[in-house]
């Protein structure tokens, strides 16, 4: 008998930004079940205007605390393609280290402080007991990750947070000798735990199997900067300028964000869709280490987005100490522009998926305006299916409102979804009006 | 004896947490100190269950966009001996208070959604609403100042 009368609507914890869960169940069936982007739009689209082109990528990168980075080098990626700006290979390198710290450090977040506590059945991260064995080596591997992705991204940008070295045309600051030294003897000395990450997110029994699309910008060698967009709907590949033609924007009416569709598909981006698309062109040492691993790609279960990121965590470790070990570091003064004015457009992947910025730039310098589109507004149209799934599979077993909550939160969490990111571009349609 | 702990809470409004991402980086040097010495009774960040009973400290981040936010931080005044605002947005409503000096043009786009999400005519910053005891400015905040007001705090409330 299904017999469940039950309506909630809870603040989602653990996740990057403000969301919430909304649910009615009415004799045993679903009328409603959401996941409302409950954060406040900042109005970066109408800011973005009549400011200064060289201060924007500072400005955006203000969207979100975690993903800054990822926004900031999209941004000056923008504006370099607008006005013809061409990196030096030694600012290419620094921009894939600065991607490669924030990736360290951001997955590292997601899997220990918000995931983990799932699999042990724990509330928080925190009250893992440092006096049991295993429980103590998770807690120092944690940190330890996140340290060193966080010292990588200081000595690169300048912060892990809001960097303040990469600039439009090059960065302002190289690391000295003794911090590529050091940073290269943090990175060594993490891998025991990368690998023990690695495993303990193999190890998880948590299935969620979905049939879904995929979509990530990708490269050989792997690479969270360059190379055309993939998915697995086409066997054509996208330009990164040609990348926003083909998405399609979906209005939820309920969220201070709304969703996209390619080829009127949902789809997923994110740590999963990069490995279901490109694991072959990961650095040769982390394919050597994790060769059975990566058997489990492609995968659909949801689930393996955590594991992704894990083995995404090694492939940034071993290429960074591979460009820190090969490349001597010099002040370059920075690349120039081409031209005056121009229409520009960055895609990155960032830790949670396609980031795309376009910018328009007029003769006085001055921005005439932008887009934006952030990966969890891909997301989302899969994370409510998936919610709704997975309570109408929760229902016969007559679930209290924390079995609910905890378990339409993992699914949630699996997705690392920002909400930081996606209250702010993404366009709402109300009377008829069409606003960004 | 048991060790004093002092009762925190860290809540975040409108911005872009990039001072709550500062605090996750700060405990990694710091999470074995904080954790004897911390009582996190409410962080979203970092756990489900959370109580906003009484506390000593409340550290709150981020710019105030509507009644419900400026109610809920009027509840953590009240249920906190100290407030202290966190990164620029809290101290001083900025960035995420940009739409107050938009001009007439972006100000008219902005207001559907303005009115539909019932967002107060200005963005503000935390001492508009109440009573902020120790400010940590800086986007994010500035680590060294934190640290400092933290110790302060910390040797105030007897726990150091």
């Amino acid at each position: 008998m299904h017999t469940v009368d039950l309506s909630l609507t809870k603040e989602i914890t653990k996740v990057e930004g403000a969301a919430t869960l909304d649910v009615k169940i009415k004799k045993g069936k679903v009328e409603y079940c959401r996941f409302g982007i409950t954060e406040y739009k900042r109005f970066y689209t109408q800011a973005m205007r009549g400011k200064p082109y060289r201060g924007l990528p500072a400005l955006l990168a203000r969207i979100c605390g975690t993903c800054s980075n990822a926004h900031l080098l999209c941004s000056i990626e923008a504006c370099e393609h607008a006005l013809g700006i061409k990196p030096t290979e030694q600012s290419m390198i620094m921009k894939h280290l600065t991607m490669y710290g924030l990736n360290i450090r951001d997955h590292a977040l997601h899997l220990y402080l918000f995931s983990l506590p799932d699999m042990y059945g724990k509330d928080s991260f925190l009250s893992f007991d440092e006096n049991d064995p295993e429980q103590h080596q998770i807690l120092h591997d944690a940190f330890d990750i996140k340290a060193a992705g966080n010292y990588l991204s200081i000595i690169i940008a300048g912060r892990s947070v809001h960097a303040v070295n990469p600039s439009i045309g090059g960065f302002l600051k190289v690391p000295t000798d003794d911090e590529v030294q050091e940073a290269i003897h943090k990175l060594e000395h993490i891998r025991p735990a990368v690998l023990r990450t690695v495993e303990r997110f193999e190890n998880c029994k948590f299935k969620f199997d979905r049939k879904t699309h995929f979509m990530a910008l990708i490269n050989n060698p792997f690479s969270f900067l360059d190379g055309e967009i993939a998915s697995d709907l086409t066997h054509e590949r996208i330009q990164e300028k040609n990348f926003r033609n083909h998405l399609e924007h979906k209005v939820i009416s309920y969220s201070q964000a709304s969703g996209y569709e390619f080829k009127e598909e949902p789809y997923m981006v994110g740590a999963m869709a990069r490995l279901n698309l490109a694991k072959n062109s990961l650095h040769p040492k982390t394919k050597a280490s994790l060769k059975s691993t990566l058997e489990k790609f492609p995968s659909t279960n949801i689930f393996h987005n955590n594991l992704a990121q894990a083995i995404e965590i090694l492939h940034c470790l071993d290429q960074s100490i591979e460009y820190l070990q090969n490349t001597k570091f010099q002040k370059e003064a920075l690349a120039q522009p081409a031209k005056k004015s121009g229409i520009g457009i960055g895609v990155v992947e960032a830790p949670r998926g396609t980031l795309y910025h376009k910018v328009e730039i007029g003769e006085d310098g001055l921005v005439v305006k932008g887009e934006i589109v952030v990966p969890t507004g891909q997301n989302q149209i899969n994370i409510e299916q998936d919610m709704a799934r997975r309570l109408e599979e929760l229902i016969p077993d007559n679930p209290d409102e924390e079995t609910i909550q905890l378990e339409l939160e993992k699914i949630i969490r699996a997705y690392d979804p920002c909400m930081s990111c996606a209250s702010h571009f993404l366009k709402v349609k109300l009377h008829g009006l069409h606003l960004s | 004896m048991a060790q004093k702990k002092l009762r925190i809470g860290w809540f975040t409004f409108s911005c872009c947490e990039d001072s709550t991402i500062v605090f996750t980086e700060l405990l990694n040097d710091h999470w074995q100190e904080w954790k004897k010495m911390l009582d996190i009774r409410h962080a979203r960040v970092l756990q489900s269950k959370n109580v906003l009973d009484e506390l000593d400290v409340a550290f709150i981040e981020g710019a105030l966009n509507s009644k419900k936010q400026v109610d809920a931080v009027k509840e953590i005044r009240e249920k906190s001996k100290k407030v202290v605002a966190i990164g620029a947005c809290a101290c001083t409503g900025l960035p995420s208070a940009q739409r107050n000096t938009f001009k007439p043009k972006e100000a008219g786009e902005i207001k559907p959604l303005v009115e539909k999400f019932e967002f107060l005519p200005k963005a503000q910053k935390l001492a508009d609403v109440i009573k902020v005891d120790v400010n940590v400015p800086g986007c994010p905040m500035d680590e060294k100042v934190f640290l400092h007001a933290l110790n302060g705090l910390l040797r105030e409330f007897k726990i150091i």
